[in-house]
């Protein structure tokens, strides 16, 4: 075999390679969703939005834990989403180069890949101790902390891709700064704002660890935010880790409602964004 | 005396006009100064708290804590080593299976895949993101783990058997559940990171060093080799650094199939457990001061481990963007 050859033959190889490795990648996704799909799917019906979680061996359904997982994901977004926003602006409009504002992105971008049964831990030291017991309210509370560092990055993220000119035409019309950013840059950047908060939904609707230790779980139907509150991640967690067929069977319907939501939240921050910049 | 002029100049009702903007401009700059501040509190807190949770066992141990194996609730003696080996081990398992298949992915989406396969091959990696850890350790307890037990397992325990110093390594029983099942989960799990920003340091290797190794006769695999890897080698190093604090923090997907047993196997097949592992099962069940101040301090151990990788990867992506910035 000539150098040539040899050379050829060895690119051909490496991008095989790498074909099979995007192959690969798609095999996991497709897996995943299949199986879900196939044991999920069987698992459903509409028991699963009338009942609250069963005893072992009976039937029932998920609504305790539905109810909790949307009222917690909402208040921590309610809480988080704010914060997220305004530190991000601080970083965009008021940080560009100082060095507080390098410590803070810095920092975020840590809490942003952290672990997130750290948070758990924090909270449940924060509030389930003091108050003496599990509640939904440091549920929401966990929650919140995880929607924050995604909401900012986001935000800072969008309101970077705000050009100046728009901002210095509004200065140049007498619009103090705080008018700038309110009446001006957040309408320029309002859709990629939205697609954080889409994916701070998507991110903490699916997140178990942090609410082990903080609202638990509850066999019961509870709308009392005081009190330990069911909630999806972590019904489907005991009950997939149960010897109950009945139980298995709900962890599977809830782990695929969980997944079918996230992916529909991703999917339509995605085309968000691409129909926004397509405008553009 | 300028200042006496403007107000001469403007009208007293302008003035306490523009007197209000300035106090509503500082207002919203402290407001948002404050938000930005809370993240800065918020990780004060997290040290803080898991400081003082972790003061009685780490009085009570002291180094011990690190190096012992044992993990004994009864007679309230812990140790974090097992647990320590386990998120080693399993991570370590996740980066030799992920990290190859990541770089192939991102040098197929940059240099070899069509324009139209680009974006739904991209979106498709990114979905795999978003996917929660419970539904991939749902997955890997029913699904991943039996074939392994019943497929792959029987037949690296059959091939190691007689191969010196390794047999011991991959010794049965094939339990499915296991280090060895954890880490490659966690391989899946951590491609999607390791893939985007490989993917992106790699689009910052400016087209005319491509093109002009192109032009000096290098096939496309030589390109990426000696051209773009070595440019953006410190970004890579980056991406598999955020990888790897991924791994080493994953809990629930962990917590499914690595088995909770506090000892350390010789072999990988065995069950083991991790830092996460441990916290996420015992923590709710713990009695007593000293067992839930160990889990706790598991969980400070996490934390110190976990944030001085993510710092030391997003150190090196800052500087590659840095050096991307220059040379361009």
């Amino acid at each position: 075999m000539t150098l040539y050859e040899r050379r050829k033959m060895k690119n051909r190889l490496a991008l095989a390679a790498s074909s099979v490795a995007a192959l690969i990648g798609l095999f996991w996704l497709l897996a995943i969703l299949g199986t879900l799909l196939v044991n999920g799917v069987s698992s459903l019906s509409w028991q699963l939005f009338t009942d609250s979680t069963p005893p072992p061996g009976n039937t029932g359904g998920l609504l305790n834990a539905i109810y909790g997982s949307v009222v917690m994901s909402f208040f921590g977004i309610l809480f988080g989403t704010p914060v997220g926003i305004l530190a991000g602006t601080y970083l965009a409009e008021y940080g560009k180069s100082n060095p507080l504002a390098s410590l803070i992105r810095f920092v975020n971008d840590i809490l942003l890949s952290a672990p997130s049964i750290i948070i758990g831990l924090f909270v449940y030291e924060l509030m389930v101790v003091p108050m003496g017991h599990f509640s939904a309210w440091a549920g929401t509370v966990a929650l919140a902390l995880i929607v924050v560092p995604v909401v900012l990055r986001t935000t800072e993220d969008m309101l970077n891709l705000v050009p100046d000119s728009l901002r210095e035409a509004a200065a140049g019309l007498g619009a103090p700064k705080w008018q700038v950013v309110g009446h001006v840059v957040y309408r320029a950047a309002r859709s990629g704002i939205v697609t954080g908060i889409l994916l701070s939904i998507a991110r903490v609707s699916g997140e178990t660890a942090p609410l082990l230790f903080t609202a638990l779980n509850n066999q019961f139907w509870s709308a009392n935010m005081n009190t330990p509150m069911a909630n999806l991640p972590v019904v489907i967690f005991q009950f997939a880790l149960s010897p109950y067929e009945d139980w298995r069977k709900l962890a599977w319907a809830g782990a695929l409602l969980i997944t079918v939501t996230i992916l529909v939240l991703n999917i339509s921050a995605r085309l968000l964004t691409s129909r926004s910049s397509a405008r553009q | 005396m300028s200042q006496q002029t403007e107000t001469l100049a403007l009208h007293p009702e302008i003035q306490t006009r523009i007197q209000k903007q300035r106090g509503l401009d500082k207002a919203f700059r402290y407001v948002t100064l404050s938000a930005a501040l809370l993240v800065l509190v918020i990780l004060g807190g997290v040290i803080i708290s898991l400081v003082e949770g972790s003061l009685p066992a780490l009085k009570k141990f002291g180094f011990d804590f690190l190096t012992t194996e044992r993990w004994n609730p009864v007679t309230e003696v812990f140790g974090a080593r097992a647990a320590i080996y386990g998120t080693l081990m399993t991570s370590a398992i996740a980066m030799i299976v992920g990290i190859p298949v990541s770089f192939g992915i991102a040098i197929f989406l940059t240099e070899l895949a069509p324009e139209w396969l680009k974006r739904p091959i991209g979106i498709a990696i990114e979905l795999l993101a978003g996917i929660p850890s419970i539904i991939y350790g749902i997955w890997g307890l029913f699904v991943l783990a039996p074939f392994l037990q019943s497929n792959i397992q029987p037949l690296i325990i059959a091939v190691f058997a007689d191969v010196p110093g390794l047999s011991s390594f991959f010794a049965g029983p094939p339990y499915g559940i296991g280090i060895f099942t954890a880490g490659l989960i966690l391989g899946i799990m951590v491609l999607p990171f390791i893939t985007s920003v490989t993917r992106d340091v790699f689009e910052t290797v400016p087209a005319l060093l491509k093109e002009s190794a192109y032009g000096l006769g290098a096939t496309t695999w030589e390109v990426v080799w000696q051209i773009v890897i070595p440019y953006t080698r410190v970004g890579l190093v980056g991406g598999v650094m955020l990888g790897l604090g991924r791994a080493l923090g994953e809990t629930m997907a962990v917590t499914f199939v690595i088995g909770n047993a506090h000892r350390i196997s010789p072999s990988i097949l065995a069950p083991g457990t991790t830092i996460s592992a441990s916290i996420a099962n015992e923590f709710t069940e713990a009695v007593g001061e000293i067992y839930t101040s160990a889990l706790v301090a598991l969980g400070l151990l996490l934390f110190v481990i976990t944030f001085t990788v993510l710092a030391m990867a997003k150190v090196m992506l800052i500087r590659m963007q840095r050096s991307a910035g220059t040379r361009t």
